[in-house]
């Protein structure tokens, strides 16, 4: 067996509807089912592979290598939580086993247990013991805890009087100082402000180098990205891929994750819209380098370009055409013009059918939802696509790939995202 | 290197004993918790504990011992009403925390791993506090009163213990079935009430009539509700029949509570 820590095999897990409610609450009452076993006594009880029930999990097997950081994305309700939680031991597959070498820790929430009317000291004890530690280890720690939640002026006051921000640190804190040999982690990043969220990835990046095992669940591609060795897809519930192409794991995710019914990459000119001689669109999309179409979900370092095929008829030197960007809130953020560069650079154009392309400069967006929306028109003339109207447009999904930096992994507040030169000179 | 093996679903019998043991911690925890937070923002706390058996002892006192003229023993009412009340409310409040103890740390269950025993037992165990200062109370009451404990006082604790174990068995059955039946919870309050009408908290056994004292002492709690009398009072013979009724429904009890909970956890983090 090697070093194998997590050996997952053939796991699966049902859960069931209600059968007199067919909705997904767990809570019956006494009086369904005893109405249902008097008007249908001879049903039969088990009803497994009917449509009653759910199959959050599907055959899913795999291995994790001692000091592996292993991260697991995946939609909504692809099985994610639910896998940790049968990890954590939280709840039992329905099929299948999974064998664990090694004392486990699990993370699913921040601050399990806390009780308001306990002080901060209080709850430090009761969630560490909550969490698995020793009162020992948690004598141990404590200091260490107290210093780390910045809470030490207010650790014998009750949570309860607490700020929100307060109570998280504490809870991280807590939680942050828990060193099982393996590791399992909820999306427990997502909580808490920005200046937070920072500390808790410096935190589990140290975990994350410091040899430990761990699974990781979080939809923050870029803390995937910069924490994990190898990552696992699921998709409805089975393991779609698991690899150390931490990066083609993602992308696959992505591409798989788009929309396109609500924010479609391509637009067709169906029929015969906005048709005139000097420009008329037909297609808009997007490419790679290399010209292949790519969806609208992309990484920040992809090479992503605008590409916009039109039919010429007649010249005229005031011909302009272009595309204007727009972020989340409809901000816009610039235009971008074929006729921006000095006149001698300018395309030569001539009748005919033409693809034009531009480079999308992903170096300067944050992370987010973009529109592209086409321009064309007649310098001081007339528009024919006229921007912020009902023109062609395509979107456009930025997700990962914001920096290299460990101190740089999830999206920052600011339209723009850059890296710019730093110099320093020693006096 | 420790090895654990997640699988489909324990067998009926084989409680994870060992992994109680383990988190021996967190139930003393548990309970530290329950106790501490108990009485926070009350001006008189925890002598709320003593003034509501007090109180109801009075009354009580007044109502049968004082206008219906019931008999209690030989004793003062009030000091017999206690002796009753006492023990029966540490039972009742042991099974209304015991019942519900699962659903409410529903938070906890779907979000860590222990073994789900450890919180009925802690809500129970942490009753015992409540216990020690109201059984402290009445016997400074006897002592006003000019009522001495006998040698008997020392059989107390194996009373209480036989209250506990009665509690326990039937939470443990009680708080899985109402993960999944909320039924339970509304009601428990109403058998209470009928369990509190069937013990002789308030009136003497001695008012039950010869012929029926067999199937009057299979309610678990005559025995011990008179063993308890018996051993601070010290008054007549120790109610060894019933006793030993009583032990008996809380072997019962506790085998078919420990059984049920097995059978039912690995659902509770689905269904609660």
């Amino acid at each position: 067996m090697s070093d194998v820590v997590v050996q997952a095999n053939h796991v699966s897990k049902e859960y069931r509807i209600n059968r007199f409610q067919r909705k997904k609450t767990h809570e019956r009452s006494l009086r369904e089912d005893v109405v249902g076993l008097l008007t249908s006594p001879f049903r039969k009880r088990d009803d497994s592979g009917s449509i009653d029930s759910i199959w959050a999990l599907k055959d899913v097997s795999f291995d994790v290598k001692a000091g592996e950081v292993v991260g697991i994305i995946g939609r909504n309700g692809a099985g994610k939580s639910t896998l940790l939680k049968i990890l954590s031991r939280i709840t039992r597959p329905t099929e299948g086993t999974i064998d664990i070498y090694g004392r486990v820790g699990s993370l699913l929430e921040v601050g399990t247990g806390f009780h308001a009317e306990l002080s901060g000291r209080e709850n430090i004890y009761l969630n560490g013991a909550i969490l698995g530690m020793g009162k020992r280890e948690i004598d141990r720690k404590f200091d260490e805890i107290v210093a780390f939640s910045e809470v030490e002026k207010f650790i014998d006051t009750p949570v309860k009087r607490y700020s929100s921000g307060m109570y998280m640190r504490l809870a991280f804190a807590v939680a942050a100082h828990l060193d099982p040999e393996i590791l399992i982690v909820d999306e427990v990043l997502a909580v808490g402000d920005v200046q937070f969220q920072k500390k808790c990835l410096g935190k589990m990046s140290e975990v994350a180098h410091g040899g430990r095992t761990v699974l990781f669940v979080s939809h923050n591609m870029n803390a995937i990205e910069q924490l994990c060795g190898s990552a696992i897809l699921l998709e409805e519930g089975t393991l779609a891929e698991y690899s150390h192409e931490v990066s083609s794991v993602i992308s696959r995710y992505l591409s798989d994750a788009v929309d396109e019914t609500t924010s479609p990459f391509v637009w067709a000119n169906a029929g015969n819209k906005f048709d005139n001689p000097y420009f008329k669109p037909l297609k808009m999309s997007l490419t790679n380098a290399d010209g292949d179409s790519i969806s609208g979900v992309v990484n920040r370092r992809d090479a992503v370009w605008l590409q916009i095929e039109a039919e010429i008829e007649r010249l005229d030197s005031a011909l302009i055409f272009g595309y204007a960007i727009y972020g989340e809130s409809g901000t816009p953020l610039y235009w971008s013009l074929q006729t921006d560069a000095p006149q001698e650079q300018w395309l030569k154009i001539k009748e005919g059918r033409w693809v034009f392309r531009s480079r999308i400069p992903l170096e300067v967006l944050n992370e987010g939802h973009y529109r592209l929306e086409l321009i064309v028109g007649l310098y001081y003339v007339t528009w024919f696509c006229a921007p912020g109207e009902k023109g062609p447009v395509v979107y456009l999904d930025v997700h990962g790939g914001l920096s290299e930096s460990p101190y740089w992994v999830s999206k920052r507040p600011g339209v723009m995202a850059i890296s710019t030169e730093w110099v320093g000179d020693l006096k | 290197m420790t090895h654990i093996r997640i699988e489909p679903r324990s067998s009926w019998l084989a409680m994870e004993w060992r992994e109680v043991w383990r988190f021996r911690e967190l139930l003393f925890f548990l309970v530290w918790r329950d106790v501490k937070v108990r009485y926070k923002q009350t001006v008189i706390g925890i002598a709320w504990v003593v003034l509501q058996p007090l109180v109801a002892s009075f009354i009580f006192a007044i109502i049968f011992g004082n206008f219906a003229r019931m008999p209690s023993d030989n004793l003062p009412y009030v000091i017999f009403a206690m002796g009753g009340l006492v023990p029966w409310n540490f039972f009742a409040n042991s099974i209304q925390r015991g019942t519900g103890s699962l659903v409410g740390s529903a938070g906890l269950i779907s979000k860590v791993y222990f073994p789900r025993l450890i919180i009925p037992v802690a809500s129970i165990l942490a009753g015992l506090v409540d216990l020690a200062v109201v059984l402290t109370a009445l016997i400074v009451l006897m002592l006003i009163w000019g009522i001495t404990p006998t040698l008997a006082i020392l059989t107390l604790p194996l009373m209480l213990l036989l209250a506990f174990g009665i509690a326990l068995g039937a939470s443990l059955g009680l708080t899985a079935i109402n993960v999944q039946y909320r039924d339970v919870g509304y009601a428990m309050p109403v058998v209470m009430q009928l369990w509190l009408y069937a013990t002789p908290v308030i009136y003497s056994s001695s008012l039950i009539p010869e012929n029926w004292r067999w199937l009057y002492g299979l309610n678990p709690m005559v025995g011990v509700i008179g063993g308890f009398r018996w051993a601070l009072f010290g008054t007549g013979m120790p109610p060894l029949a019933e006793l030993a009724l009583s032990l008996s429904v809380m072997i019962a009890l506790l085998i078919g509570g420990v059984l049920l909970f097995n059978r039912m956890e690995s659902r509770f983090a689905d269904v609660v």
